[in-house]
C-alpha cells in the first residue's frame, strides 16, 4: 500500500464507489480460463466438499461428496475433477485457472499435494488421473508464487489490484463485499452493496470455507438423510437426499459462479498492459515445460524443495519481482505515480528542445541532443546524479544537466543518449519535442542476470550437501487421507 | 463483594457471567486500548447475545462438523489416560518418560467452586515440582488465574501441564492439520499467543509457592493432526516473544477500576427480562449504554471480537475502518472528510509539523492522480 492508494480508498468512502488505482490491466486473461470455485469441509484436512468449474460462463459443472470424511468418496471426487481439469489442459493452449479468493489457491495446492503422490496400480490405487490432477494443481499453485505470472489467479487479488475499495484489506478478502464496491448493481452505491454482500443468506461466502450457519441448519440434516438411506437400502430415499444436498451446495456456489465471470467481464474491460504479453508468453513456456517434464516420466513436484533450489527459487522470485515492479510502472503512469512521489521519477512538459546537437569534445563527434522539461514533481539530488530512462523511450538513457528551480516548479534539463538511429541526425520521433508530456526514472526495465548459484550437485556441506536425487516413497503414495 | 466485583456486577446485569479463556485474553491483549472489550470480558457480558440482540451479530459462528472434528481428536489423545500422548511426548520430543500419571483436575471432590478448583490445581502443581520421582505427571484442565486490568480472571483451559523431572510444559491440542511440517500460519499464531497466555497463568499460579518461574518452560508442545490424517503429531512452540507481547500488552490494559470510573452512573448491559426471561428492553437504548463505553476498533476485531459489526458502524468515516496501515499513510489523520480536504488543499495547517508534513504529501498524492486520471480527487 502507499498514500497514493490510501488516498484512493478515502475518496472511494466519500463516493462510495471503488476508485481505479490503475490505468491499465497488468494480469492477462485468457480466452476460456477455467474458473474454479472449491469448497472444503470445515475443520477437516483440506478434505473437498464440493466444486464448481467450467471455462464456459453458460455451463458450470457442479461436483459434490456426500461424505467428505470418506477416503473412496473423495478420491471419487479427485477422479471427477481430474476428468474436467485435464481435458481443459489438454484442449486449451493457454489454460489458466481463476480462483475466488488466496485461501482458494492454499486450497487448491494443498489438494495438489493430497493427490500428486499416490498411484494408479497396487495396492493402494487410486483411479487414474489422480496423481497427474495433483501435479498440474500443485504446478498452478506453485506459479500463483511467482510474481510474472498469470497463469493462477484469485479473483480478489486482481480486483483490488486494479481497485481502491473504501473498506480495509481484512474486508478486501470477500469476493462478494469487493465486486460490490467496484460493480454495484443499479440503485445501489457500491458501499451498500458490499454491506448487502456480508450477509451469507444473500451472499453466500466465495470459499472454501463455508457459512457455519449452512453447515448447522441445511448441509448436516442432508448429509444425515443421505447416511439414513444409506443405512437403510431406501434406493429411492437416497437418490432424493443425495438430489437435496446438491441443490443445497448449488445454492452456495451458483451466486459465486455468476461473481466470477462478472469479474472477468469487468477485468476485461481494462486495457491490458504492454509488458503482460510477453510475461503470458513465459507463463506458456512454463506449461509447455511442465506437459514435457511430464511426457518424459519426471516425478512429481519434492514435498519440500532442497537448499540450492530453494535459495535459486528465492532469489529468481525477488530478481523478477523487482523486474514486474518496473514493468508495471513504464505500462502504467498510475504505478510510475508511485516513484515519482518518492523521488524516483519525475514528469513534465518539455518547453525546450535542441534534438540535434552534437558533443565534439571526445575523439568522435556524438549525438547528445538536451531537452528541457518543467516538471512539479519533486527532484531529488539523487535522481539528478542517476541514469535515467523515460517509458516512452526504453532504449534511450538520459542524464540531468542542469536544474534550476521556478517557483512550485523545476525546469530540468536532461542530455540523451542512444535510441536515435547511427547518424548524426537523430531518427523523427526518437527525441521528446516541445510540448510533449514526458516522464523519467531511475529504474530501467532492462533484463538482469540472474545470480550465481552452486549447481545443486555442488551444494555446500553447510547447507546439507549434495541433496538425494528426489525419488517417490512407496509411503507417500499410501498416505492417509481421512 | 468489592466496589468493583459490584459494579462489574451491575454492568453485567442478570445475564449469566461468561468466564474468560485464552482466546479472548488473547484478543484483549490484540487490541488493549479499547476499553469496551476490556470491560466487557472483565464483567463477563455475553457478547455474541447483546451483539445480537442489537442488530449486529457477530460475523462468525462454528460449524458443527468443525467442533465435532475438534472434539473427537482431542478426546482421541486423551484416550486412555492420554496414553498416545505419553507415546508422542517421548516419541517425537525425545523425552525419556518412563510412565506418567494422569491427574484430572476438572473436579474437587465435587466442589466446583472456582477458589476451591484453583487452590487445589496450586498446591497439586507445587507438590509436583517438589516430588523427586522420576515418573511425569499429565494435569488435566488446570484452573488457572491470571491478572488482567487488575482484577482476577479464571481460565479453564483444555489443557494438559505435563510435569517431568519438575518442569512444566505446556500442552496444546489443536485440531488444524500440520501438513509437511507446515499450518495455516494464523492459526499456529493463534495458538502460540493462547500457550502463552496458559504460560503465564502457570507462572502466576506457582509464584505462590515460591516456585522460580523456568520452572513452566518457555517451549510449549502443540498436538494436531499430521498431513491428511487424523494422527496426532507434536511440535515444539517457542513462545518467548509471545510472551513478551503479553506482558507488555497486558500492562497496558488499564486498570478495569479506571476505566468503570470513566462510565456514566447506574450503566448496565441488562436486557431486561420479564418473568419468563425474555428480554424486554429495547435494542436502540442498548445500544447507546454500548457507544457510552469507548472502543477502539481496528478491522483485525472483524477475526476476534463479538462487538466487531456495531463498532465498525460506529467507525464509519473514520480512516481506522481503513485499517492500520491506511491510516499511517494518510498521516494519522482520524477522519476520512479531514484527509480529502487536506488532499485538496481546502485546508492548509498553518504550523510546520507532522500534519503540515502529512498534508503536504496528500495534495501531491491528489495532484497525481487528478493528472493521470483527468478528475479532480
Amino acid at each position: 500500500m502507499s498514500t497514493l492508494i490510501s488516498l484512493a480508498r478515502a475518496v472511494a468512502v466519500e463516493r462510495e464507489l471503488a476508485q481505479p488505482i490503475r490505468t491499465v490491466r497488468h494480469v492477462h486473461l485468457a480466452d476460456r480460463p477455467l474458473v474454479f470455485i472449491p469448497l472444503a469441509m470445515a475443520g477437516e484436512a483440506n478434505a473437498p466438499l464440493a466444486a464448481m468449474l467450467g471455462d464456459d460462463p453458460a455451463s458450470a459443472r457442479l461436483l459434490t461428496v456426500a461424505e467428505p470424511r470418506d477416503r473412496d468418496q473423495r478420491f471419487a471426487f479427485a477422479a471427477e475433477l481430474a476428468g474436467i481439469v485435464l481435458g481443459y489442459i489438454e484442449n486449451s493452449h493457454a489454460p489458466q485457472l481463476i480462483v475466488p479468493n488466496p485461501a482458494g489457491v492454499t486450497f487448491t495446492r494443498l489438494l495438489g499435494r493430497s493427490t500428486r503422490f499416490r498411484r494408479t496400480s497396487g495396492e493402494w490405487a487410486v483411479p487414474a488421473g489422480v496423481p497427474l490432477l495433483g501435479r498440474w494443481l500443485t504446478f498452478f499453485s506453485e506459479r500463483y508464487e511467482h510474481p510474472a505470472s498469470s497463469l493462477m489467479v484469485a479473483m480478489t487479488g486482481a480486483l483490488t489490484e486494479h481497485w481502491a475499495t473504501g473498506q480495509s484489506p481484512v474486508e478486501d478478502l470477500s469476493l462478494g463485499a469487493v465486486l460490490g464496491w467496484v460493480d454495484p448493481p443499479s440503485g445501489m452505491s457500491g458501499a451498500q452493496a458490499a454491506a448487502a454482500a456480508e450477509d451469507p443468506v444473500v451472499c453466500p461466502p466465495a470459499g472454501p470455507a463455508t457459512d457455519p450457519t449452512f453447515d448447522n441448519e441445511v448441509l448436516e440434516p442432508r448429509m444425515l438423510a443421505i447416511r439414513t438411506a444409506g443405512l437403510t437400502g431406501d434406493g429411492r430415499a437416497y437418490d432424493r437426499a443425495r438430489q437435496a444436498f446438491d441443490e443445497a451446495l448449488a445454492t452456495q456456489l451458483t451466486p459465486v459462479w455468476a461473481m466470477m465471470w462478472r469479474a472477468v467481464d469487468l477485468l476485461r474491460r481494462v486495457p491490458e498492459a504492454g509488458h503482460v504479453r510477453q510475461r503470458w508468453t513465459d507463463d506458456l513456456d512454463a506449461v509447455a515445460w511442465h506437459a514435457g517434464h511430464i511426457g518424459e516420466g519426471g516425478p512429481p513436484q519434492a514435498r519440500r524443495d532442497g537448499a540450492v533450489a530453494a535459495a535459486r527459487r528465492l532469489a529468481n522470485m525477488e530478481r523478477i519481482q523487482e523486474m514486474v515492479a518496473v514493468q508495471r510502472a513504464f505500462d502504467d503512469p498510475l504505478v510510475m505515480a508511485e516513484y515519482r512521489m518518492t523521488g524516483a521519477a519525475f514528469a513534465g512538459e518539455v518547453v525546450h528542445a535542441e534534438p540535434d546537437r552534437v558533443d565534439g569534445s571526445g575523439r568522435r563527434r556524438v549525438l547528445r541532443p538536451r531537452v528541457t522539461l518543467v516538471t512539479s514533481d519533486d527532484v531529488s539530488e539523487q535522481i539528478s546524479a542517476s541514469e535515467l530512462t523515460s517509458p516512452a523511450r526504453p532504449s534511450q538513457k538520459a542524464r540531468v544537466v542542469s536544474l534550476t528551480a521556478a517557483g512550485d516548479q523545476c525546469r530540468v534539463t536532461v542530455e540523451l543518449k542512444g535510441g536515435m538511429g547511427r547518424s548524426l541526425t537523430p531518427v523523427p520521433g526518437s527525441v521528446p519535442a516541445v510540448g510533449e508530456r514526458v516522464c523519467y526514472a531511475m529504474v530501467s526495465d532492462s533484463y538482469q542476470n540472474p545470480p550465481a548459484l552452486p549447481a545443486p550437485e555442488d551444494t555446500p556441506w553447510t547447507h546439507g550437501g549434495p541433496p538425494p536425487q528426489y525419488t517417490p516413497a512407496d509411503d507417500e503414495a499410501r498416505e492417509d487421507w481421512s | 463483594m468489592s466496589g468493583t466485583e459490584a459494579r462489574l456486577a451491575r454492568v453485567r446485569g442478570r445475564a449469566l457471567p461468561r468466564s474468560h479463556n485464552a482466546r479472548t485474553i488473547a484478543a484483549l491483549a490484540a487490541n488493549p486500548g479499547c476499553a469496551r472489550r476490556a470491560i466487557m470480558d472483565a464483567a463477563g457480558v455475553d457478547k455474541q447475545r447483546i451483539a445480537a440482540y442489537t442488530g449486529y451479530p457477530a460475523p462468525f459462528g462454528q460449524s458443527r462438523f468443525a467442533l465435532a472434528r475438534g472434539t473427537a481428536f482431542e478426546a482421541q489423545v486423551k484416550a486412555s489416560g492420554a496414553a498416545g500422548l505419553l507415546t508422542l511426548l517421548r516419541e517425537h520430543l525425545d523425552l525419556p518418560i518412563p510412565e506418567a500419571h494422569y491427574d484430572d483436575l476438572n473436579d474437587v471432590g465435587g466442589n466446583t467452586d472456582l477458589t476451591v478448583r484453583y487452590a487445589a490445581t496450586r498446591q497439586k502443581l507445587a507438590t509436583a515440582v517438589t516430588s523427586a520421582a522420576d515418573a511425569g505427571t499429565m494435569f488435566d484442565h488446570p484452573l488457572l488465574r491470571l491478572e488482567v486490568g487488575g482484577r482476577h480472571a479464571f481460565l479453564e483451559p483444555d489443557l494438559i501441564a505435563f510435569q517431568l523431572r519438575g518442569r512444566f510444559h505446556v500442552v496444546e491440542i489443536k485440531s488444524f492439520a500440520v501438513i509437511d511440517g507446515q499450518a495455516d500460519g494464523d492459526k499456529v499464531a493463534q495458538a502460540a499467543i493462547q500457550s502463552a497466555v496458559y504460560v503465564l497463568a502457570l507462572r502466576q499460579a506457582l509464584a505462590g509457592h515460591g516456585v522460580a518461574p523456568e520452572t513452566v518452560a518457555d517451549e510449549t508442545i502443540l498436538v494436531c493432526p499430521k498431513d491428511f490424517s487424523s494422527q496426532p503429531a507434536a511440535t515444539s512452540v517457542d513462545v518467548r516473544k509471545q510472551l513478551t507481547v503479553l506482558r507488555r500488552q497486558l500492562s497496558r490494559i488499564a486498570r478495569i477500576d479506571d476505566l468503570l470510573g470513566q462510565l456514566p452512573p447506574g450503566l448496565t448491559l441488562d436486557l431486561d427480562p420479564d418473568g419468563a426471561g425474555v428480554p424486554q428492553r429495547k435494542p436502540a437504548g442498548l445500544a447507546a449504554a454500548i457507544r457510552a463505553i469507548d472502543a477502539r476498533y481496528a478491522p483485525e476485531c472483524l477475526n476476534t471480537c463479538e462487538m466487531c459489526f456495531l463498532c465498525r458502524d460506529e467507525a464509519r468515516g473514520t480512516t481506522a475502518r481503513l485499517g492500520r496501515a491506511a491510516r499511517e499513510e494518510l498521516g494519522g489523520v482520524e477522519d476520512v472528510p479531514a484527509v480529502l480536504r487536506l488532499a485538496r488543499g481546502e485546508h492548509r495547517p498553518e504550523e510546520e509539523g507532522d500534519l503540515a508534513e502529512a498534508a503536504a504529501l496528500l495534495r501531491s498524492a491528489a495532484a497525481l492522480r487528478a493528472e493521470i486520471l483527468g478528475e479532480a480527487v
